[in-house]
Order: structure tokens, then C-alpha cells, then sequence
């Protein structure tokens, strides 16, 4: 009596499996025990990431069907796919909001597996290409931004350049190798693309290979207990011990949460996409606009910021060796810290280096969303003196706030709250300094103030002065100079005096 | 007497076979390494001098002599926006082939020719004729109009092209964005007080 036959899709599949053989690794790799515990919602930020990555790729290369990379053609075709393809400016949209959620996502697994010790022996390894990881999402994050093409993408390769011009030595022949020439140009984005495109996903989803390979062989992190300390004697066998006694098999246990997450951070990039829609193209790239603000991508604004507020002898220094110390000081930390407490609780210097770094990238982000530290170049002419200033003056005042006005010092000074936030609010100057101090400080400037008394006349200053002494809060008194009081009370007043208390 | 080692046994044979072919393969496997390492090494080289093709040749760089106008085309003690083509360019530049740049006469023929770039990060200055002050929109570097550096994060005044007149045209030296290192060295030190002279009020900052 013949075997009974099996159904069609059944001898499919073994016919597939007698030569792929591939049931088996598979087998294992899902029904692999992890820690009751780390079946949680703390552990899918990594699987999120990975998904993110295939959504990226997957995007990109429906992008790479229209987009053309070339100098001259890449905003008009970037305008091409917003509004004469078919949903092309969605295709674009969910590309760009893919890459910020991948950088938050990628980001915030890297503080959790900081947190909960995961970086600890035996997983050093798997941490060390994390770090790899991370800045490659970043490089592609920021090469995705070069290949926008427009002007903020322009001057943001100005301003990467510019940093690899501040390298003793090998600044030049860096900066024309980035460029691909010497200027911004065809060479530039031809390099740009093949790096985003082919360079650095190439090598991304090589090393997310490996890491998660690592994460199978070494198994997941378990739930960190206070108390439990990693020791490389007896590490593996008290893992083993954890994942076989109280584990639960990968599949379907843990992994339906890492499913739900992933289906949601995806679900979220899509609703992202329809609302907001696609980033830019912003203005074209036309070196000669210059009436432009460049301002980086919103992952980037925390540099931004930075390069904006140190002080300038530090700079260089800073933008040369902080990076690769910083990169270096990742790597290192399971190779210097790799035993011992895993627990966040028992970790106060850990949890609070990520409390400083988070607020000192939220604060940077924010200054930068509005840098009150540029000029508001069109202050002066669009941003009026508020009548209650010029209401009653005289017209040696009104002379001094068209002064105010013509000669941009609007531009840095702010004006019942609108103007430039390069220098102080002015709106109560009068309070703060007294005459000599106001004309002192237009004619020499200091304070990171330019000096104006080569522009301005005496008159000009004579009447701007006389204006921004106008500038007090009613109930605030003039700021006054004890030399004048003294020299209209006839001089000094007697000692005796002065110990009754007789002011000067 | 004639006394002769025994035979080897067929163990002995299999053993000494088999260590001649080791070390056999070996060898040959040694040097078919060999080869490829000679012949990474062949491709690797080319593909290197491409990469370096962005280099400039160490004759005269990218740097060329550019009319950028007649010498009466510029006004004394102004300072005026221009646009000129970058002398080495390929045809899909587009826009960025173009490159501004600040031309400001001094006298009959002098003259002082800025980079657009801020010294700082590269941004676009912006010039400012009311004030006679040059802004950077980045990160707030304030030049005066000599191009000396006012107030900010630059740490040296603008960038300059040399410039020379032949013939009644203007010729400004440029060809590669100017960063710290590809145009000039630090001519500037920051000074942190201002010495015997108050900056900005020299005869050279005025416009």
C-alpha cells in the first residue's frame, strides 16, 4: 500500500527544507528559553529598531526608483516625487519620519540595555557593535539629510566641512575628499548618495546581523535584581540555570510584544507621515540665496546648539576630541565595567550620567529650536518700537529710536519682547546703566556687543543714548552715578553726616 | 650481513603520505593566499587613487584667477553682493556652481574681496550697509566691514581672496570653499580685551 500522499504545499515545503535545511536554526533560534522575566515590555526596543531598519531600506529603495542623484537634479526631482508621482510625497514622508523614529528608537534601546546592565559580561561584544550601530544610524541620518538637497542640506555640509577644516595637518586634503572636489557640488552628492545608499546600509544591516546573532547565542539580558552581581566565574551557569528553570520558550512567549511594539512604532511612522508629511525640499540650493537660516535636522539641533554657546578658544579642541572620546569612552565601558551590579538601583553614577545627558540634550534641542543666540536678521526693519516708547517723546528721543531702529540694533536687542535675543532685552536699560555706561558701551562695544563709534556720529549717539534712557520700568528709578549726585550736593558729605545716614 | 630496516609499516605509510600532502596543500594553499593577497592589493591601489582623485594636483590646486568685473563697476567705500562660476566645475552642478562673494573698494584701486563663508562653521554672512556690520544667521558671528571679527563664536575675521587688476578688471584668486584650513591660516587671534586701540573704531572699519 503506497505512503498516503501528502498535500501539495506539505511536499513544497519538504522538498525546500531536504535543501535548504534551514527548520532546524530556526527551530532553535524561536524556541530558545529567555528569563520569564524579560518577556517584557522594557525589551522591544531592540526588535523595534531592527524593524525599523527593514522599513527603512524597504522605503529607500522605492525613493531610489525616482530620486536623481545629481547636483543639479536632485531638488526638482525630490519636488518631482511630491507632487507628480502618485502618493510619492508620501513614499518621502515615510522615509523621513522613519529615520526619527529609528534615531528615538535606537536611542532609547541604548539607554535601557545601559540601564538594566546589559552591556556586562558576556555580552560586551554585543554592546561594542551596539555603539557601532548607533553611530551609523546617525551617519545615515545625517547623509539622509545631505541627500534633501536643499539649502539647509547645502550649508550643513558647509558646516561639517568646516569642522573637518579645524584638523591640523590633514584639515584640506579631508575637506576635498569629503566634497568629492572643491566645492559643494556633483562630486559632493554623488558621494553622499553612495554612502547612504550602499556604504553605510551595507555595513548596518551586516553588524545588526551580528548583533543579533550575538543576542541568540549569548541570550537576552536578564531582568536585573539588585544584589544579583555578574561575576565571570559562575556567570553562564547562573544564566543557564535562570533561562532553563524558570524560562519560557522565545516563541510565542516573549516575542508577541516585540510583534505588537513593532506593529506600533510602524503604525505610529505611517500617521506621522499622513499628518505632517514630507520633509522639504526647502529652498533650492543656490549658493546665492544667502538670505537664508540653515538649521540641521531635528536629531542634530543639540550640536547645533553647542557649536553656538562654547566659547570660541575651545572649540576646535572640543569639535576634534570630544567625539572620539566620547566614542571611545562607549566602547570601553563593558571592557572597564563589565562585572559587577546590574541593577539600575544599586547604579546611582549610571542613572545619573543618563539624567544629565538626557537634560543637557533636551536643553540644547530647545535653545536651538529658537538660537537666541543669532542675529533675527530682519528685526530692524519688520519688528516695530512699541508705541508706549515713542508715545510723548521728545523729538531728540524719537530721532534716538530711528537710531535704534536704522542702525539693527534691534537685531540683538529685543523691544516689549520682540526682537533679536543676541544681546540683552533693552526695555529696562535705563535702570541697569547709567549715561556714561550706555555711551561707553554703543562707541566700544564688549561684552560680545560690536563697537558702533566708528558708525555712528556724536549726534546719532547723543540721540540713541537719550533714547535708551527713556527705557525703564515705571516703577524702577533711573540708574543713577553716585559721582554726578555727589558733585550736584556741593561734594562729599560730612562724616558725621554720613554716619546719620546721609546719602551720597 | 646484510641488515635492512624493516619496511615501514602501511600505518607508517598512510601517516608519512598523508604529511607530505598536508604539507603539500599547505603550501600551495599558502601561496594561492599569496596571490590573492597580490591581487587585492592590485585592485586595492587603483581603487585608493580613485578615491583620491578629489585631491587637487599638487601643481596649482583648485585655485585660479576669476574676473569677477570691471574695476568702475564697484563704487568707493561700498561693499557689494557678486556672483562668479567656480573655475573647476562639472556640467551637473547646477545652482552650486555659482559662488558669492563681498567686494568692497577701499580707494581707486584697492580692494578687499570676502568669502561669503562665516570663519566660524561656513554659514552665509549676511552684509548689513545701515550698521556696516557683516551677521552670520548660525550661530551669531558679527564682523565689521573690514571683515574683522566683531563679536561671536568666529575665531578669525572673514575669509579675503587676494585679488589683482589687469586690463581694468577686477581678478580675485578662489576656486575651493574656504574653511580654516583650505583657505588661510588663523591671522587673528582672538583677543579677549581690547588692547591700546578699541576695536571698531579705527579708520578701517568704516564703510
Amino acid at each position: 500500500m503506497p505512503a498516503e500522499r501528502k498535500p501539495w504545499y506539505r511536499r513544497l515545503y519538504d522538498w525546500l527544507e531536504r535543501r535548504v535545511q534551514l527548520e532546524g536554526p530556526i527551530k532553535d533560534a524561536a524556541l530558545h528559553k529567555v528569563p520569564r522575566k524579560t518577556a517584557s515590555w522594557w525589551y522591544v526596543f531592540g526588535s523595534a529598531s531592527l524593524s525599523l531598519l527593514i522599513f527603512q531600506v524597504i522605503t529607500g529603495i522605492f525613493l531610489a526608483i525616482v530620486y536623481v542623484p545629481s547636483a543639479s537634479e536632485a531638488w526638482t526631482s525630490l519636488q518631482f516625487l511630491n507632487h507628480h508621482v502618485a502618493l510619492g510625497w508620501f513614499i518621502r514622508a515615510l522615509h523621513g519620519w522613519g529615520s526619527n523614529f529609528m534615531v528615538s528608537v535606537v536611542l532609547i534601546h541604548m539607554t535601557q540595555v545601559f540601564l538594566f546592565g546589559a552591556y556586562k559580561f558576556p555580552r560586551e561584544l554585543t554592546w561594542i557593535v551596539g555603539v557601532f550601530l548607533l553611530l551609523l544610524t546617525l551617519a545615515m541620518a545625517f547623509t539622509g539629510q545631505v541627500m534633501r538637497f536643499d539649502q539647509d542640506a547645502f550649508w550643513g555640509i558647509g558646516i561639517g566641512v568646516s569642522m573637518m577644516g579645524r584638523v591640523p595637518l590633514i584639515g584640506a586634503p579631508l575637506v576635498h575628499l569629503i566634497l568629492g572636489g572643491p566645492i559643494i557640488g556633483a562630486g559632493t552628492l554623488s558621494r553622499f548618495f553612495a554612502l547612504h545608499v550602499f556604504v553605510i546600509p551595507g555595513t548596518l544591516l551586516g553588524l545588526a546581523g551580528l548583533h543579533v546573532w550575538m543576542v541568540l547565542k549569548l541570550g537576552i539580558n536578564e531582568w536585573p535584581m539588585p544584589g544579583r552581581l555578574v561575576r565571570r566565574e559562575t556567570y553562564i551557569q547562573e544564566y543557564n540555570k535562570l533561562a532553563q528553570r524558570d524560562g519560557i520558550p522565545f516563541v510565542p512567549g516573549a516575542i508577541w510584544k516585540d510583534l505588537v511594539f513593532s506593529a506600533g512604532v510602524i503604525a505610529a511612522v505611517v500617521v506621522c507621515a499622513c499628518i505632517f508629511g514630507p520633509n522639504g525640499p526647502g529652498g533650492i540650493p543656490d549658493p546665492t540665496i544667502i538670505a537664508t537660516v540653515p538649521k540641521p535636522d531635528f536629531y542634530f539641533l543639540w550640536i547645533y546648539a553647542a557649536l553656538a554657546l562654547l566659547p570660541p578658544t575651545w572649540e576646535t579642541p572640543v569639535m576634534l576630541v570630544v567625539p572620539p572620546l566620547a566614542i571611545l569612552a562607549m566602547i570601553a565601558l563593558p571592557l572597564v565595567a563589565g562585572v559587577g551590579e546590574k541593577s539600575w538601583h544599586r547604579r546611582p553614577v549610571a542613572v545619573l550620567s543618563v539624567a544629565v545627558l538626557a537634560v543637557s540634550w533636551g536643553v540644547l534641542t530647545h535653545l536651538a529650536t529658537y538660537s537666541p543666540w543669532s542675529p533675527k536678521m530682519n528685526a530692524w526693519s519688520s519688528d516695530p518700537i512699541p508705541s508706549w516708547y515713542i508715545q510723548k517723546r521728545t523729538p531728540l528721543v524719537l530721532e534716538g529710536a530711528n537710531v535704534f531702529q536704522y542702525k539693527q540694533c534691534r537685531n540683538c536687542h529685543a523691544l516689549g519682547g520682540v526682537g533679536g535675543r543676541r544681546g540683552p532685552a533693552l526695555d529696562d536699560i535705563a535702570s541697569r546703566m547709567t549715561q556714561d555706561q550706555l555711551i561707553r558701551q554703543v562707541e566700544q562695544g564688549g561684552g560680545n556687543m560690536p563697537a558702533f563709534g566708528a558708525n555712528l556720529s556724536p549726534p546719532q549717539i547723543t540721540a540713541l543714548v537719550k533714547f535708551l534712557e527713556t527705557l525703564h520700568a515705571p516703577d524702577r528709578p533711573l540708574s543713577g552715578d553716585a559721582a554726578h549726585r555727589v558733585v550736584q550736593k556741593n561734594g562729599i558729605p560730612k562724616h558725621s553726616d554720613i554716619e546719620q545716614g546721609a546719602q551720597y | 650481513m646484510d641488515e635492512k630496516l624493516p619496511p615501514p609499516s602501511p600505518q607508517e605509510q598512510e601517516e608519512q603520505l598523508h604529511h607530505e600532502r598536508v604539507s603539500r596543500r599547505t603550501f600551495l594553499m599558502k601561496i594561492a593566499i599569496a596571490l590573492d593577497v597580490l591581487v587585492t592589493i592590485g585592485v586595492a591601489v587603483p581603487l585608493g587613487w580613485y578615491l583620491l582623485g578629489a585631491l587637487p594636483s599638487r601643481k596649482n590646486g583648485y585655485l585660479r584667477w576669476i574676473p569677477i568685473g570691471n574695476v568702475d563697476d564697484f563704487k568707493p567705500d561700498e561693499t557689494t553682493l557678486i556672483t562668479f562660476e567656480n573655475p573647476i566645475r562639472s556640467p551637473w552642478d547646477g545652482y552650486t556652481a555659482k559662488v558669492p562673494a563681498y567686494v568692497r573698494r577701499q580707494g581707486a584701486d584697492k580692494f578687499t574681496v570676502f568669502a561669503i563663508n562665516c570663519a566660524h562653521l561656513g554659514c552665509p554672512v549676511r552684509w548689513f550697509p545701515e550698521s556696516q556690520l557683516f551677521m552670520c544667521p548660525c550661530h551669531g558671528g558679527i564682523y565689521y566691514a573690514d571683515g574683522s571679527r566683531a563679536s561671536g563664536p568666529p575665531p578669525r575675521g572673514l575669509f579675503t581672496y587676494p585679488t589683482k587688476i589687469e586690463n581694468g578688471k577686477l581678478l580675485i584668486d578662489a576656486g575651493q570653499v574656504p574653511t580654516l584650513s583650505t583657505q588661510a591660516k588663523l591671522i587673528q587671534e582672538i583677543s579677549p580685551c581690547p588692547q591700546n586701540e578699541n576695536p571698531g573704531t579705527g579708520a578701517s572699519t568704516i564703510g
